[in-house]
């Protein structure tokens, strides 16, 4: 397919890989402000993280640039087969064209669209009237976040644990060798017996590399997670501007009607002033009115406008979420049976060597 | 002198290597217990063939399924045995926990059958605890120098902090005083010592202890042995090299319980992880819908994984370890022989110099160099019979030891492999 030789196309050496990835975050950026209601794939990680002693945490290790580079084929194909972000013209040029696509995604002016208010997780905005769908989605997926955070911090630490189970059954094979250098009968039992001890050590190399994978599966929905909270926050902020807009309008109002019928109703200080002071004249009153009557023609059309805005947002966010929902259930259904596979397969190893060293021990 | 082999006089169960035993007939002082002769087992042949009722008329029963023609048909199916007669076997079980006032204790039951007419009945049954195991090897040690006797499970618990009366620390000692004793049983000499006999027979064991030093027989002046000041010219070839093996086998045991124990240490280790990483996939499927059974069943299954590893910890650590601990001391009490045995024949040495010195007329070689020559020669016959009996006794031993701990682990990989099989299906069904 056109899309994947284009993705080995671009397995360039380290140094290119990273300027690379800068341009993947690019990607990304572009993506998640023109498409606020997608849940967006997200990037592998930029920094091996949720590491185990053998596991190298060097950004350089070739391990760790291998499963890089897988991730960043997997976001890429995430978006190729997502049926509205597949058909983005500069998704399309990050694919094929070379040169000049940096400047041609900054043409684009999508940083000046992008809510600087978002990276502000924690600051809070108050909802008057949330939603409560996304507020129940957006408390979904920090504890989603949270819970494969610690899975994959302990899954590491089992991992290292299990790694030295194994090693230590290789100090076996020295001494049974060293052991059967003074028996006579029992010598080739214990010998043969000690080779299998080393394969047994050496076995789990390979049972974890493996596992890693199902490591790399869990942490893409771990970031996946981050995604689908950004398309809360943003829904969040839309509804805050909605609410502000509607205030200010329905103060821009009140503002009119207290002109026009000359009734204070709220205390102003403005209004005593004017009281203390002398009123306006009748001219700079109606002038007044009717700067008001424009800015209330203006906000009422932009309120409804945003209303729209709002509600075709939470219509094709909604589609978008439960398309995520079906793909998460499905990855992560696939992902389990994977690791449970793996577990099958590591179970099966250790009974065949125990198996044989049993039957070397039988000979003794 | 030694004489020639004689016809063996000896009832008991002979394996057809000891038939040409040297010294079984030379002066009984040196032997201990005497040697009972009984005509009717000069040649091994089948327990059931013979007339069964002992010397002074009493019939043997054989009518229970546990007599001795049953036991040794099933013995005669071992092919590790050779065909053998045996007239005594000797179990210890039913531990039980006795609360007095000074102390609280376990006692086993220790059960005898027999048809040796060094028994006055066929059958016996008395309770024995720890302390009358070890005095029963502290009097074979003094009485029989010149053999190796069998060790015995350590007497104090050292490491840790270990409950004397739990189940499975009892059953670990019952199981090695078990054995203590068959292996005093199948051997031909220490099987008809006076104190064995006793310790399996009497009903008051501390009042026969309580004569132990009027009893001790003569050749048991373990003192005579264990004098020191003899320097050893040539320690013989062979006994050197038993030497040198049982240093090297000590080590590599060492080494063995090493590994094993920190085997023990990391998968302890690991399963600490595992119990905190089993109930995350719960919590996860608490969140979920259509997730919520698949990761439960992760979480179950990775419990299940929990107990089968816990159960192959506890295995080699009550079954394992003590066998590999008791073959070290027995490694321990058999170079103390060897030393006993250098000194014998320093001692032998000395005084054939010393005769030889003198420059007197000899009309014959004075007696006590002539005894010391009989020592010699009785010790090393002993000792090589013995060591040859340990070898094998250890082959088995080792095989047995180490086919149960791949066993274990095969176990433990099938209870895993079992849990993580019967989760497949539940994680790919499709809820409709």
């Amino acid at each position: 397919r056109a899309v994947e030789s284009q993705i080995e196309g671009q397995c360039a050496p380290v140094d290119s890989l990273w300027r690379r990835y800068s341009e993947f975050e690019l990607l990304r950026n572009y993506l998640s402000v023109t498409y606020p209601h997608i849940v967006v794939p997200p990037l592998p990680e930029k920094r091996a993280d949720f590491v185990w002693h053998k596991l190298s945490a060097d950004n350089m290790d070739p391990d760790f640039v291998e499963r890089r580079r897988m991730g960043l084929e997997n976001f890429l194909l995430r978006v190729a087969s997502h049926p509205v972000l597949c058909q983005d013209k500069i998704f399309h040029s990050f694919l094929t064209q070379e040169g000049g696509w940096k400047e041609m995604v900054n043409e684009t002016g999508f940083q000046l669209k992008a809510d600087s208010r978002l990276k502000a997780l924690n600051a809070t905005f108050r909802v008057k009237n949330p939603d409560k769908r996304f507020t129940e989605l957006k408390h979904y997926s920090d504890e989603l976040q949270s819970v494969i955070s610690h899975l994959l911090r302990v899954r590491a630490r089992v991992a290292d644990r299990l790694y030295g189970v194994y090693k230590v059954h290789g100090n076996y094979g020295r001494v049974f060798s060293e052991w059967s250098a003074i028996e006579k009968e029992m010598g080739d039992g214990l010998q043969s017996a000690g080779h299998h001890m080393d394969v047994y050590a050496a076995s789990i190399d390979d049972i974890l590399e493996e596992e890693e994978h199902y490591a790399d599966q869990l942490k893409e929905y771990l970031f996946y997670a981050e995604a689908l909270r950004a398309v809360c926050r943003k829904h969040e902020l839309m509804q805050y501007d909605l609410e502000m807009a509607a205030q200010d309008l329905t103060s821009k109002k009140q503002q009119c009607e207290e002109l026009a019928t000359g009734t204070v109703r709220t205390f102003s200080l403005k209004g005593m002033t004017s009281k203390l002071f002398g009123q306006e004249t009748p001219e700079q009153r109606e002038a007044k009115i009717k700067v008001l009557e424009e800015q209330i023609q203006e906000g009422e059309e932009q309120l409804k406008s945003k209303n729209l805005e709002g509600r075709d947002f939470v219509k094709s966010a909604w589609a978008d979420i439960e398309r995520f929902k079906e793909q998460k259930n499905h990855d992560l259904k696939e992902a389990l049976i994977s690791y449970a596979v793996m577990q099958i397969s590591m179970c099966k190893k250790g009974i065949q060597v125990w198996t044989n060293a049993k039957e070397c021990f039988s000979k003794m | 002198a030694a004489s020639a082999p004689k016809t063996l006089p000896s009832s008991g169960p002979k394996s057809l290597r000891e038939m040409s035993h040297p010294l079984a007939t030379s002066s009984s002082e040196e032997m201990g217990p005497a040697l009972t002769p009984s005509p009717d087992l000069l040649l091994p042949r089948s327990i059931a063939d013979k007339d069964l009722s002992l010397p002074n008329g009493t019939p043997v029963d054989t009518s229970s399924p546990a007599s001795s023609s049953s036991l040794l048909n099933r013995l005669q199916l071992d092919d590790d045995l050779d065909v053998e007669t045996r007239d005594l076997f000797v179990t210890v079980d039913d531990p039980k926990k006795h609360v007095c006032t000074m102390e609280t204790y376990i006692t086993y039951r220790v059960t005898t059958k027999t048809t040796r007419a060094e028994f006055d009945l066929p059958e016996y049954s008395v309770r024995r605890r720890y302390q009358d195991f070890d005095w029963l090897r502290n009097k074979l040690e003094e009485s029989q120098p010149t053999h190796l006797i069998p060790p015995l499970p350590e007497k104090f618990v050292v490491k840790g902090v270990v409950d004397r009366f739990s189940e499975e620390f009892v059953e670990t000692r019952r199981k090695a005083l078990d054995k203590f004793l068959k292996r005093i049983t199948d051997h031909p000499v220490l099987s008809f010592n006076e104190h064995f006999n006793v310790f399996l027979t009497a009903k008051d064991l501390n009042a026969y202890k309580k004569q132990g030093m009027a009893l001790l027989s003569k050749v048991g002046e373990s003192v005579k042995y264990v004098t020191g000041g003899y320097k050893l010219r040539i320690r013989p070839l062979e006994f050197a090299a038993i030497g040198d093996y049982l240093d090297t086998f000590s080590l590599k045991l060492g080494t063995i319980d090493r590994i094993a124990q920190r085997i023990i240490k990391e998968q302890l280790e690991y399963l600490v992880e595992l119990r905190e990483y089993g109930p995350v996939y719960s919590t996860w499927g608490g969140l979920e819908v259509e997730l919520s059974e698949p990761l439960e069943g992760v979480s179950a299954c990775i419990g299940n994984c929990c107990t089968a590893l816990e159960e192959l910890s506890e295995d080699m650590t009550e079954e394992f370890l003590p066998v590999l601990r008791e073959y070290i001391l027995y490694a321990e009490s058999m170079k103390n022989v060897l030393k006993k045995r250098d000194q014998v024949q320093a001692e032998y040495e000395a005084k054939l110099e010393a005769v030889a010195l003198k420059k007197e007329d000899r009309p014959k070689v004075p007696t006590d160099v002539e005894k010391c020559q009989d020592r010699v020669e009785c010790f090393n016959a002993d000792l090589k019979a013995d060591m040859e009996r340990w070898q094998n006794n250890k082959r088995q031993d080792f095989r047995q030891l180490l086919m149960g701990m791949a066993d274990k682990n095969i176990q433990y990989y099938e209870k895993c492999l079992t849990a993580w099989e019967s989760i497949i299906p539940l994680l790919q069904d499709k809820p409709e």
